[in-house]
C-alpha cells in the first residue's frame, strides 16, 4: 500500500458489470468456502498501546471462557455439520492453537481442511510491530503450521484484523497466495504489492457469524436465512454472467456451535450443499482456478 | 508507537492452557454422564434476584442493568425493583404450575429487604445461590484481596442470616472474577461457581471448585435485552437448543453422547413482564412434556454429576 496516502492503492477500480468470464470446475457458478476461525485468546496477554485485548482487568472471565467454548465443546459440532454436508474448512488459525490444543487442529487435518494463518494469538495485534516482529510472526506461522499439519500455508487473515502498512507486501515476499483482509469485492481480485503477486479472496464481514450474532443480534434462524439469501443471489449472478462468484461463510465455533444456533445453521448448509450450482471449495483452490484464468 | 521485543515472545505457549485454573478436555470425549431416570437433558432454570442501589459505586465496575441516567435515576431503579415486586412472583407461579424447581441467584440485600420473597422461594423448594451483596459489589483483579474476601464473607453471612440457607453455589455479578476468586470461594466452603461459560457440563478446577455452566448466550438478558428478540423468539431458541442437545445426547459421529445441560438464565424485570411471561409459561409446559427433560435446580445437577466423577 501507499503509506499515508488517502487512497492506500491496494487495487484498481474494477466495475462489477461486464466482468470477464470465469468458469468454476464442472460449470459451477458460485464457489462456496467455509472459513472456521480456530483461535486461541490468551488470558493475560501483554498490552498493545493501540488496542486493548479485554474489556475487564485480567482475567476477563466471560471474554476468555466465551471463546474457550470453541476448544472444549463447539468445534466438533461445527466441524461435524460441515463434514456431513461435504464442506471442507479453510481454517483461519491462531497458530498458537497447534501448541495449546493440538487435538483441535488434528481434527481439522483429519477432515482434509486447509489451514492459513490468523496470527499467533488473537490477542497479539500487529499494530505497532516492527518489520522484524512482523517477519517473525509470518515465519513462526509458516513453521508452526508446517510442523502441525504438513501444510505450507498460502493465506493470511491478520490477527484480530490488525495490519501494518507493510503486511501485504511481506505476504507476497513470503510467497503467500491470498489475503482474506480486504472486503471490496465478491470475486477474487489482484492486490497491488511491492513485488510478486497476491490475490484477495472474498472473506466476509457481513455474513460472518460474529457480525450476524454480535453486531446485528440475529437469531440462529435469521442468520441461516441470511446465508441462504446471500448464496442464492451470488449463485444467480454467477450463472447469469458466466463470471463465477465467491461466497465465504466465516465461522467461530463458540458462536455458530451454540446449541440454539447449530440446528438452523445445518439446515442452511444443507440447502446450499444441495444446489447444483455450488462448488464446495477450499480457499487455495478457488484462487488457483482464478489465477490460471488471468 | 513501537512494541517491546517481548510482544512477540510467548512464555505460556505450551500444551494445555496458558493458565493453571483447570485442564483442557473435549466435552464430547468425556465419560458420559447419566441424569436420573434415563433423562438426557438437564434443564436448569436460574433466576437472578438483584437489588441495584440508586447510588452506583462503579468499584471496580458498574454492573450490567445498573443505573443509567444522572442521579436520581428513578427510571432504572424502579424498573429493576419491578422485577422483585411483581415479575418474580409471576415466575414463581409459572414454576409452581408446572411443578418445577429452579435456582435463585440472590443478592444478600434482596434476602434482607424482601423476606416474603425468600420465604416463597424456599417454600416451593427452590435453591438459593449466593450472588454477592448487592449490584454494587462487583469483583475484578483491581479489588484488593482483603476487600474481595470481605465481600464474599459478607455476602454469605448476610444471605444465611436472612434466609437460613448456607448456599453451595456462587454467581459473581456479571460473572466477573479476579485471579483470586476461585481460591476465595473454596476457602469459604462453596462447592461451585457459575461464572465460566466455556463448557456445557460441570467440570472441576484444580483447586476443587466446580464450574456449573450458566450460558450467557442463552440468557434472557442477552437474547431479549441485548439482541432485542421477542420473548417468543427467545423461547424458540430454547426449543432449538433443547432439540439439538437431546439429539447429541444419543451419540453421533463426534460423541458417544450422554447427559447434556440446558441452562436457562432468567431475569425478573425482563422475562417477568405481562407480555413476556406467557412465553416462559408455554416453554415450561413444552419442556415438562419432553421425555428427555430433567428440570432441576443447579445443586441437584451438581450433586448428580459429582457422584459420577
Amino acid at each position: 500500500m501507499i503509506e499515508g496516502a488517502p487512497d492506500p492503492g491496494l487495487y484498481d477500480y474494477h466495475p462489477y458489470r461486464d466482468r470477464p468470464k470465469l468458469a468454476w470446475p464442472e460449470g459451477k457458478s458460485c464457489a462456496v468456502w467455509v472459513a472456521p476461525n480456530l483461535e486461541y485468546y490468551e488470558i493475560d496477554p501483554p498490552a498493545n498501546p493501540h488496542r486493548k485485548s479485554w474489556a475487564k482487568p485480567h482475567p476477563d472471565v466471560v471474554g476468555y471462557s466465551y471463546r474457550d467454548h470453541s476448544n472444549r465443546v463447539s468445534h466438533w459440532r461445527m466441524a461435524d455439520v460441515m463434514s456431513r454436508h461435504g464442506f471442507p474448512g479453510s481454517v483461519s488459525l491462531s497458530v498458537g492453537l497447534c501448541d495449546h490444543h493440538p487435538e483441535v487442529v488434528a481434527d481439522g487435518v483429519k477432515r482434509g481442511w486447509e489451514f492459513f494463518s490468523h496470527g499467533i494469538y488473537n490477542t497479539r495485534y500487529s499494530y505497532g510491530m516492527s518489520e522484524e516482529q512482523e517477519r517473525a510472526i509470518i515465519e513462526d506461522s509458516i513453521e508452526t503450521v508446517q510442523r502441525a499439519t504438513g501444510q505450507r500455508i498460502r493465506g493470511w487473515l491478520a490477527p484480530a484484523l490488525t495490519h501494518t502498512p507493510r503486511t501485504l507486501d511481506l505476504l507476497a515476499e513470503y510467497d503467500f497466495t491470498y489475503t482474506c483482509d480486504l472486503y471490496h469485492d465478491d470475486q477474487v481480485q489482484d492486490v497491488k504489492v511491492a513485488s510478486g503477486q497476491l490475490a484477495s479472496i472474498p472473506y466476509s464481514l457481513e455474513v460472518n457469524d460474529h457480525y450476524g450474532f454480535n453486531v446485528y443480534g440475529m437469531s440462529g434462524r435469521e442468520y441461516a436465512d441470511c446465508l441462504i439469501q446471500q448464496y442464492e443471489r451470488l449463485a444467480d449472478e454467477g450463472e447469469r454472467t458466466g463470471s463465477g462468484t465467491v461466497m465465504c461463510i466465516p465461522l467461530h465455533a463458540y458462536l455458530i456451535g451454540q446449541p440454539h444456533r447449530i440446528g438452523p445453521f445445518e439446515e442452511a448448509l444443507a440447502h446450499i450443499a444441495a444446489d447444483p450450482r455450488c462448488w464446495k471449495a477450499r480457499a487455495g483452490e478457488i484462487v488457483d482456478v482464478w489465477r490460471a484464468a488471468q | 508507537m513501537s512494541l517491546p521485543s517481548e510482544y512477540t515472545e510467548y512464555p505460556h505457549r505450551r500444551e494445555g492452557y496458558d493458565h493453571d485454573y483447570y485442564k483442557w478436555s473435549n466435552m464430547h470425549a468425556r465419560k458420559p454422564v447419566q441424569w436420573p431416570d434415563g433423562k438426557s437433558v438437564a434443564v436448569w432454570l436460574c433466576v437472578s434476584l438483584e437489588w441495584f442501589p440508586i447510588t452506583p459505586e462503579d468499584k471496580p465496575f458498574r454492573a450490567p442493568g445498573h443505573m443509567v441516567t444522572p442521579y436520581p435515576d428513578y427510571r432504572h431503579y424502579t424498573v429493576r425493583d419491578y422485577g422483585n415486586r411483581v415479575g418474580v412472583w409471576r415466575m414463581l407461579d409459572a414454576f409452581k404450575a408446572e411443578s418445577v424447581r429452579a435456582s435463585f441467584a440472590t443478592n444478600a440485600a434482596v434476602a434482607e429487604r424482601y423476606p416474603e420473597l425468600i420465604e416463597a422461594v424456599l417454600a416451593d423448594g427452590h435453591e438459593i445461590i449466593a450472588h454477592s451483596t448487592d449490584m454494587n459489589s462487583t469483583i475484578t483483579s483491581e479489588l484488593p484481596e482483603e476487600e474481595e474476601r470481605a465481600l464474599i464473607t459478607d455476602s454469605l453471612s448476610r444471605l444465611e442470616a436472612a434466609s437460613g440457607v448456607k448456599p453451595q453455589g456462587w454467581l459473581s455479578i456479571a460473572r466477573s472474577q479476579s485471579w483470586r476468586t476461585a481460591d476465595l470461594l473454596t476457602e469459604h466452603g462453596l462447592k461451585y461457581t457459575c461464572d465460566w461459560v466455556n463448557d456445557e457440563l460441570p467440570y472441576c478446577f484444580k483447586n476443587g471448585l466446580v464450574n456449573l455452566p450458566l450460558n450467557t448466550e442463552l440468557s434472557d438478558r442477552m437474547i431479549v435485552a441485548t439482541q432485542q428478540h421477542s420473548a417468543e423468539g427467545w423461547a424458540q431458541m430454547m426449543r432449538d437448543a433443547f432439540d439439538w442437545l437431546a439429539a447429541e445426547a444419543k451419540g453421533n459421529d463426534y460423541t458417544a453422547g450422554g447427559g447434556r445441560m440446558l441452562p436457562i438464565h432468567l431475569t425478573p424485570y425482563i422475562m417477568g413482564l405481562p407480555y413476556r411471561i406467557g412465553a416462559l409459561e408455554q416453554l415450561l409446559t413444552d419442556l415438562t412434556a419432553r421425555e428427555e427433560a430433567w428440570i432441576a435446580p443447579g445443586a441437584d445437577i451438581f450433586a448428580e454429576w459429582e457422584k459420577q466423577q
